[in-house]
């Protein structure tokens, strides 16, 4: 089981800010992204603009995901122009 | 001192927590909720945040510069939840022995929150709201 968390525009998309997930043994962070943009069809158009952070470390498509790990969906950071 | 917080910030001891005594120089920089140049009618910011990651990623802001630069201290604080027009929504200190290194580590500390730190802005109009994510902006 693994925690996924959703923020800003993320979160508004899936209409929570957490939730538990069964994680496949093998699957990586592009996996975790398919599975939540099937479920959430919306969250595909923020997809190219997302990153992911693996227990509060920005992590790439690659990277694998174990049970009991924190997952979040971070989109653009931003805010204030220079 | 790294904090992310919903109260009001205290800017004068966020300021006061990097004096040191080999520091000729502080800077701070304060970023303050505003209208929009676009007309809008602002009624506030609501800020959302990733609190745990948040704090890991300024104390990440705080080493680089600490790396950078002959920084003394550095004093990161956000603030996060709803604030109104003129109120601080963040504030960096950083003390170094001369001003130009202060100044050009406070630049990069609010440049690289800008693109690590996990908060966001959403902006709250009399008639709706919208998160600011576009990059660049």
């Amino acid at each position: 089981m693994i925690t996924v968390k959703f923020f800003a525009s993320a979160a508004d998309i899936v209409q929570q800010r957490e939730s538990k997930m069964e994680v496949i043994d093998g699957q990586n962070v592009s996996d975790l992204l398919d599975t939540l943009c099937s479920e959430y069809p919306r969250l595909e158009m923020l997809r190219p603009a997302l990153r992911v952070a693996v227990n509060h470390e920005y992590a790439n498509d690659e990277d694998p995901i174990h049970d009991g790990d924190e997952v979040a969906l971070i989109p653009p950071v931003s805010g204030g122009r220079e | 001192m790294i904090e992310i917080t919903r109260d009001e910030i205290d800017f004068e001891a966020v300021t006061k927590s990097v004096f040191s005594d080999t520091s000729g120089a502080v800077a701070t920089f304060l970023g303050t909720a505003r209208q929009d140049e676009d007309g809008k009618n602002l009624v506030m910011l609501d800020y959302d945040a990733y609190p745990e990651m948040a704090v890991k990623k300024m104390e990440q802001v705080r080493d680089e510069i600490m790396e950078r630069w002959p920084a003394d201290k550095v004093s990161i604080v956000h603030r996060f939840g709803p604030i109104g027009v003129q109120v601080v929504s963040v504030a960096i200190a950083v003390s170094c022995p001369h001003r130009k290194e202060a100044f050009d580590a406070c630049e990069y500390a609010i440049n690289r929150i800008k693109e690590i730190v996990p908060v966001w802005k959403k902006e709250v109009y009399e008639d709706g709201s919208e998160w600011v994510e576009q990059l660049g902006k």
